[in-house]
């Protein structure tokens, strides 16, 4: 257990991906520490999306290591990649709800996979994670019938149902207005606070992300060009981390 | 030899090679290329969906849920289709067995054509209309708006809880259409008749089915199973492959269609040829 403990939960070493002739991601490394929070962050096509399916192993690298809590998932079979999945939540960017489910039928669909929880306790649990990102009064509504901003909600209660150990969030307040923005990145902070988790956020939001990110990286033409705290990110001189940070 | 063909399939491969080709033969060689490569991608697919079918555990309601979709909410335009044909082939048959002095065959005409032939591949070409577009639609939009992602990342193949399942339910609900439309055929075919000439419906099946054997009723129906089979595998296939947001979608809807009718219609000319090789007399 102890040695659990002392294993970052994401470990990335090398990690290159092209498409083509492009490549997005040039032989990148990071840590994220337990309940650590980083910011990826980067020019739109830069590969900060790429990373995170990287991560939870919906795309496989050209060349690297990804080790996701103790374990090399690069090489892993089907069934035991599903199994590391269960430890990470993912939200997409535009919340990827199942459009054919209601709201709580999505939030319920990984309870159902995979946990033995009766029909009644898993109503219970879905209650109380979309109380827990203000969606329980549209639990019975389809995904078409809500906002953009409410989608993303309900993605995350989704991406929370399994309580996972990381959480990976791709462009959480992106396409939102600025208040919707605010509200969700005070989710994250709130959700931050509340549960032992590591998470790895992929954002343009640099001030929203400010309130919830212990760490953030700048991925530029497919390397990690700059990295540390807000506040230190802010008092470079790097011209690409000034024009981002402005 | 071996080494040969190698050699040629890397040169005509090549960059090089393909600089030189004049635009036509380019043409033709990119066409042929995308068509191996869409069967070696299918066979991949269809390892992938065995593979996800035969491992446990096993989606019973999804599974019940699209025999609904494919097999219930198609009964009606099988129906009718299945009846139309019955009234168009009362009508013709009747007036060219007229000429030939044959008439008191049309029951039998009637009978064994819909059993053996018409009803089986309406009933599969309507199915491939309805719910080949409904598969490659609905799976080409969960594709590009990242839902079938969402499932993986949920750590649920997307193979056993979306392909195995319709693949499952129109293999099960092709037959049971096949039946409902050869009833409806036959209904409608004696009803035609006895527009024209009074006969009581107990006398049109004694004489429909006087000389059918089991041997005649069975194999049509299980070449049935074979068309849902395409058609499952046909436009799930066609959905998951899609690419390029709602015209993607709209694309892989057309080609769902286009191609697990035209599957339908060639495993039909082998399954007949086949069916006549073991149960022919």
């Amino acid at each position: 257990m102890k040695e659990n403990q002392s294993i970052p939960p994401v470990r990335i070493g090398g990690l290159r991906k092209a498409f083509g002739e492009q490549k997005v991601l040039k032989g990148i490394s990071l840590e994220v520490a337990r309940r650590e929070t980083v910011a990826v962050l980067g020019r739109s096509g830069g590969g900060k999306s790429v990373l995170l399916k990287l991560i939870i192993g919906l795309q496989t690298p050209d060349a690297g290591s990804i080790q996701v809590a103790g374990q090399e998932i690069t090489k892993l079979p089907d069934k035991m990649l599903n199994e590391v999945r269960k430890k990470i939540g993912f939200l997409f960017q535009q919340a990827a709800l199942y459009d054919s489910l209601t709201v709580e039928e999505n939030v319920a669909f990984p309870l159902s996979r995979h946990t033995k929880a009766s029909s009644g306790e898993r109503r219970r649990r879905v209650h109380e994670l979309l109380a827990g990102v203000g969606m329980e009064g549209d639990a019975r509504k389809m995904p078409s019938e809500i906002s953009g901003g409410m989608q993303k909600r309900v993605g995350l209660a989704r991406a929370l149902a399994l309580d996972p150990e990381i959480l990976l969030l791709d462009e959480p307040t992106a396409g939102l207005d600025p208040i919707t923005a605010t509200e969700i990145a005070e989710l994250i902070g709130a959700l931050k606070r509340k549960r032992p988790m590591s998470a790895i956020v992929v954002t343009h939001d640099v001030r929203g992300a400010r309130a919830y990110t212990d760490r953030m990286v700048l991925l530029h033409e497919g390397n990690i060009v700059a990295e540390g705290s807000f506040d230190e990110l802010q008092s470079s001189k790097n011209e690409l981390v000034e024009q981002f940070i402005g | 030899m071996r080494n040969l063909a190698l050699l040629f399939v890397a040169v005509a491969a090549s960059d090089a090679f393909a600089a030189r080709l004049p635009p036509h033969v380019l043409a033709a060689k990119r066409l042929l290329f995308s068509f191996f490569e869409w069967f070696g991608e299918l066979g991949l697919f269809c390892r992938r969906l065995i593979t996800a079918a035969l491992t446990p555990p096993y989606e019973f309601s999804e599974f019940l849920r699209q025999c609904d979709a494919i097999g219930s909410k198609s009964l009606p335009l099988v129906a009718l289709a299945g009846a139309a044909t019955g009234v168009v082939m009362s009508l013709q048959t009747r007036d060219s067995l007229i000429r030939f002095g044959a008439k008191a065959f049309l029951p039998a005409v009637i009978v064994f054509s819909i059993i053996k032939e018409s009803g089986p591949i309406v009933t599969a070409l309507i199915v491939s209309g309805r719910v080949g577009a409904g598969i490659g639609a609905e799976l080409g939009s969960m594709k590009v708006t990242e839902q079938i992602d969402a499932m993986e990342a949920s750590a649920v193949d997307p193979y056993k809880f979306l392909v195995a399942t319709r693949v499952a339910a129109c293999i099960l609900m092709l037959p049971l259409l096949t039946v409902a439309a050869n009833f409806c055929g036959i209904l409608m075919g004696w009803l035609a008749n006895n527009l024209a000439e009074p006969i009581s419906l107990r006398l049109f099946l004694e004489n429909g089915f006087k000389n059918m054997e089991f041997t005649d009723y069975i194999p049509p129906i299980v070449k049935t199973t074979v068309f849902g089979l395409t058609i499952g595998i046909v436009s799930s296939f066609q959905g998951l492959r899609t690419t390029g947001g709602t015209e993607g979608v709209g694309r892989s809807a057309t080609s769902s269609v286009v191609l697990s009718s035209l599957f339908v219609i060639l495993a039909d000319v082998l399954l007949v040829r086949l069916i006549l090789t073991i149960w022919g007399k």
